[in-house]
């Protein structure tokens, strides 16, 4: 995907929002590091501003006892109540599903939505856990040793995704 | 760069960057106080243990309530009930409760050196919440926190502590900690209670109190340990108080606000007048706040480090 298709997901994201969910009373939440960056655009091209936090899940993961502390902690940045709003929780890419259940319960601690929606921009397959978008910018079908990358200006200077093989590093797109 | 140590012992042991790698972590638990839900999953599983030899109402509670946000589970060794009465050795103590499984152990003591004893003895992490006359590295690491919270950086800022430098094991570490991250720091007390070449590690001595908070950016007042004065290093308690104790009229003659730190439980009218302690520029309560997220940061990073 290049940065044109790009723009074209998240504006279609942004309609399904405006169209089925409403902007009353809705707000976006994303994922650090990549799903924050979506949330951010996302919310540029409503034609309203809503609320938008940054969600950072390192204190609920479960892999803590085989990767252990992870010194790189952010903070989660939700300056608003989520008590019965209407969430979009938006990352980049979904995978095992394990990010996802990390950041519903992150969620869950800070209040009581009255629904989270799934977006994301590629879905690359492979779940561990029985979690689904409720929309999807692209949906790939690579082997597991391939790796979604996805690149965002804000944050590594240029807009692309693109399949990267895990070991040797060459790429195609 | 990743955390690998198993312990924390002292901060005399530790590079700048691991100081820096714990206070930024302890930035990100920081709100975890504030949520309705005090509490993340992170250690989740595990179990920590107070291990206190020598008796500790704050820093024990803020360990457990550290440990207890992070969802790990707390065990409080009661000495006095315990075999140590009936003459078993501090390292046999840890191992019989490390075959219990556990994962990390609190350890105060009033003799230098225990923690680090039992942290080559056992496989758990080993966690120094003040020992004898050595170290109390996590009041530090708070000192530390809430100073770079107030003035935005702890480089080229001037601490002065004032008090039984001798005895005190949060001097000790706080100086360590300071000195690595760039800040000036003077101590100041009666003479026999500055320790003999103190200057060798870079600090200023004063024995004199209006010189030593004087241009200062954070007055350190140290409790006056009652119970170690009995073999006379002080005249008397009024003389102390007289002449090292901060009170309105000598805050009021220095030039510039300074904050005010005490590590707590304070003397009030022997090391401190009241009314100082409730000075707006007191930051003796936030210290105790930023207790709980320092804490959790320690115990994250040592309980999940690399193996």
């Amino acid at each position: 995907m290049d940065e044109k298709e790009i723009e074209k997901v998240l504006k279609c994201m942004a309609d399904e929002i405006e169209k089925k969910i409403g902007l009353d009373n809705t707000a976006i939440i994303g994922i650090k590091r990549r799903g924050a960056v979506l949330a951010d655009r996302i919310n540029k091209i409503l034609s309203k501003k809503i609320p938008v936090g940054y969600l950072d899940i390192t204190f609920y993961r479960d892999d803590f006892s085989k990767i252990g502390a992870n010194p790189v902690v952010g903070t989660t940045e939700i300056l608003f109540d989520i008590d019965d709003r209407k969430i979009i929780l938006v990352d980049d890419v979904l995978y095992t599903g394990r990010t996802v259940r990390a950041a519903l319960d992150a969620l869950i601690d800070l209040g009581r939505p009255k629904f989270v929606k799934l977006f994301v921009l590629v879905d690359r397959g492979h779940r561990e856990l029985p979690i689904s978008p409720d929309f999807s910018g692209k949906i790939v079908d690579i082997a597991e040793d391939e790796m979604v990358e996805v690149r965002l200006k804000e944050v590594d200077k240029k807009d692309e995704v693109v399949i990267v093989k895990k070991w040797n590093g060459k790429e195609k797109t | 760069m990743e955390w690998k140590r198993k312990d924390l012992i002292g901060l005399e042991d530790l590079s700048k960057e691991e100081i820096e790698i714990i206070l930024k972590v302890a930035e990100s638990f920081k709100d975890v106080s504030t949520r309705a839900v005090k509490k993340v999953p992170a250690l989740r599983g595990k179990t920590v243990v107070n291990l206190f030899f020598e008796p500790s109402t704050r820093t024990r509670t803020s360990f457990e309530l550290a440990a207890k946000r992070l969802s790990a589970d707390v065990l409080s060794f009661d000495v006095s009930s315990s075999s140590v009465s009936k003459g078993e050795t501090i390292v046999d103590t840890a191992k019989n409760i490390e075959a219990m499984k556990v994962d990390c152990f609190i350890v105060r003591h009033s003799i230098s050196g225990a923690p680090e004893i039992i942290s080559k003895n056992v496989e758990a992490s080993v966690i120094n919440a003040g020992d004898g006359c050595h170290e109390h590295p996590t009041q530090a690491l708070l000192d530390l926190y809430t100073v770079r919270e107030k003035l935005g950086k702890i480089k080229d800022i001037k601490i002065s502590i004032i008090g039984d430098i001798l005895h005190s094991r949060v001097a000790r570490s706080n100086i360590w900690g300071f000195k690595k991250l760039g800040a000036e720091v003077t101590v100041c007390g009666p003479p026999p209670l500055i320790p003999k070449n103190i200057e060798k590690i870079g600090v200023k001595v004063t024995f004199d109190l209006e010189s030593a908070i004087d241009g200062a950016d954070v007055i350190y007042l140290l409790r006056l340990q009652r119970e170690r004065q009995k073999e006379n290093f002080l005249p008397s308690l009024k003389e102390y108080s007289f002449l090292y104790g901060l009170d309105k009229e000598k805050y009021e003659k220095i030039k510039e606000k300074a904050f005010i730190m005490h590590p707590g439980p304070m003397n009030r009218g022997i090391e401190i007048k009241s009314e100082i302690a409730e000075k707006e520029e007191s930051l003796i309560l936030e210290q105790v706040t930023n207790g709980i997220a320092t804490r959790m940061a320690v115990l994250y990073l040592t309980i999940g480090r690399k193996v």
